[in-house]
């Protein structure tokens, strides 16, 4: 006994991730392999880990900054922006906070740019602003840009970044997975392209409507895309998930995506797919 | 032994103590009536203030009585006629959804709906009607069919959700429940919904882009189960009771919020104590709507459903100085 605690004693090891003294955003460190990045670098990389391809998660602005041609974006329906309908607990300090946190009013921003001078209607999630949840405004801003696409009959792309239903705004939530799924119908009646584009992470009610309704979906490598999140799978069907499980490339290889596409080439991509889809030719 | 809730015990007891009392007059040949009437008096009382008087769990616990009736108990008396239709054609055949075609008031129609068992046995054969893929799939192919033919249809809620696991993950739970959304809310065909028990989350809502949704009044319908928001919001689910106080998921709280249309009466103290008078009161709620549904024009019809659909939310327009 005593032998052990003095043996114990002298292998004591010292963790390896012992925090290091970073200064404030001039590096970061990668999630998946911990990586430890220039930050300027990393920007510069489409937020892609230069080791490891990891994608980390976009800011809307981040977004459409690499994804639209310069200066093209025009937001609609920028005024929006939720309310309490249940009065649900704390709701109202969360919305005050996350407004704060990421200066956006809501979860998604809706609009208008170009990709490679193609004209196209975007909607982009924010998965920093209450993990990109749907409520009511997040379906009312998603509703409103698919029926501006279909009445001047413009494409429509929307990257999706969300945990699923907003559960403070409760069947106001539920019932925007029927408004937004039953807009992009009649976007697509009309005989117009609904490129969806599935990004970490895209489940729940948000992957059980539009977001799995495209005519052609993309997917970032390594995005967490399904119906019920993993950790309840986990704990619903007690034991581990297989490695990969819910990532994109599974989606691909279960026929649920079209390409999976890594983002550096994201924009050039939907750049030729738009080509593909503009009528009466160059 | 029939389930008995603790609020429902004061009830129970009363009307067991009645029992006694007339058997007890019997056998003495004793005329206990006026007694027996102030007591019959008491428990009516009673019942009206526990019934009428339902939290939002109270109700959930109702809504997942065990022996409430379901999705087949209905059908037996509403729709004659009935065939059974299986599979989606694609994968298999999934018992937590049944469906088929009959005749309600002697006009065919296409019925689908979720099915829980009524005893542990049937449950795992249903699994608690919580449907996979091929579950939606199904219902999916049986809605396109009844479009076809031009019938209208019916459809019967009652589930906690959505099957969680592997295979439905791996055969696309959520491209199914997105496809069946997506589609419903085209069809050219009335459709009504009946929320007959608990509706949960998107597994529910796979089946309800109707014309009309009705509920019956302890039916419930909510974004997620209690159970699973409370584990979401506060990272524990045994507070599910909380979570369905605030999650306005009563009959009374969707028709104020404009998602239910309707609320269909039951027999006091739930569907369950009474079926006969609960399936009454449901087939003339039906017959009614489908009068008023079938009476509209086909591009009407359609309008009205997209408006129904697109007016739900609620939200603010602040002023554009940014957030």
């Amino acid at each position: 006994m005593v032998f052990d605690f003095f043996k114990k004693a002298k292998y004591f090891t010292v963790k390896q991730d012992v925090k290091r003294d970073i200064p404030e955003g001039l590096w970061v460190k990668c999630d998946l392999c911990n990586e430890i990045l220039f930050t300027k670098d990393l920007e510069r990389n489409h937020k892609v880990c230069q080791k490891c391809g990891h994608h980390f998660r976009l800011t809307v602005e981040e977004r459409l900054h690499i994804t639209l041609d310069p200066d093209s974006f025009s937001e609609y329906d920028a005024e929006l922006e939720s309310s309490n309908p249940l009065d649900f607990p704390e709701y109202s300090g969360r919305l005050a906070t996350a407004q704060e946190q990421t200066g956006l009013r809501e979860a998604v921003i809706t609009g208008e740019g170009s990709i490679g001078g193609h004209r196209v209607v975007v909607a982009v999630m924010d998965s920093h602003f209450i993990m990109g949840s749907m409520g009511s405004v997040v379906g009312e801003k998603i509703t409103r840009a698919v029926e501006f696409a279909q009445e001047n009959r413009l494409p429509l792309i929307v990257f999706c970044a969300s945990g699923g239903a907003r559960m403070q705004e409760g069947m106001l939530s539920l019932l925007q997975m029927a408004k937004t799924s039953m807009s992009v119908g009649r976007h697509s009646e009309a005989g117009l392209l609904y490129i969806s584009v599935l990004t970490d992470p895209t489940m729940g009610g948000v992957s059980a409507s539009f977001a799995l309704l495209g005519d052609i979906i993309l997917a970032e490598p390594g995005a967490l895309i399904g119906f019920a999140g993993p950790r309840v799978i986990e704990q619903t069907i007690r034991q581990k998930l297989p490695e990969g499980f819910q990532r994109a490339e599974f989606l691909l290889e279960k026929g649920f995506v079209d390409r999976v596409v890594p983002r550096p080439q994201m924009a050039g991509t939907l750049a030729g797919l738009l080509s593909l889809h503009e009528r009466g030719g160059v | 032994m029939p389930t008995v809730f603790d609020f429902e015990r004061p009830v129970i007891e009363l009307e067991s103590k009645i029992a006694e009392l007339k058997s007890f007059a019997n056998e003495k040949g004793l005329s206990l009536e006026t007694e027996i009437g102030t007591l019959e008096q008491r428990a009516s009382e009673l019942k009206q203030f526990i019934y009428g008087n339902l939290t939002p769990w109270q109700k959930v616990l109702i809504a997942r009585h065990p022996e409430r009736p379901g999705s087949l108990e209905y059908i037996e008396v509403m729709i004659t006629d009935f065939e059974e239709l299986c599979g989606d054609r694609l994968y298999g055949d999934d018992a937590a959804i049944v469906g088929g075609i009959g005749r309600f008031e002697g006009r065919p129609v296409t019925v689908v709906g979720h099915r829980k068992g009524r005893d542990t046995k049937e449950n795992l054969a249903r699994n608690f009607g919580m449907a996979h893929p091929e579950g939606y799939r199904k219902a999916l192919r049986l809605m396109k069919q009844a479009e076809k033919f031009d019938r209208p249809l019916i459809c019967f809620i009652d589930t906690p959700g959505a099957h969680c696991g592997l295979g439905a993950e791996q055969r696309g739970q959520a491209e199914a429940i997105a496809k069946n959304i997506m589609v419903m809310s085209a069809l050219k065909i009335p459709i009504i919904v009946l929320v007959i028990g608990e509706g949960g989350s998107g597994g529910a809502l796979a089946l309800s882009v109707g014309d009309r949704i009705l509920m019956q009044e302890h039916s419930v319908f909510s974004v997620s189960s209690p159970e699973a928001c409370a584990s979401i919001i506060w990272k524990d689910s045994a507070r599910a009771r909380d979570a369905a106080e605030v999650l306005k998921l009563t009959a009374h709280d969707l028709l104020g919020l404009k998602i239910a249309d309707d609320i269909i009466s039951e027999p006091l103290g739930g569907a369950h104590r009474d079926k006969e008078e609960a399936t009454t009161l449901l087939i003339s709620a039906v017959s009614r709507t489908m009068a008023e549904l079938t009476a509209m024009g086909r591009d009407q019809l359609l309008d009205a459903r997209y408006q129904k659909f697109r007016k739900i939310g609620v939200h603010l327009v602040s002023d554009s100085s940014g957030a």
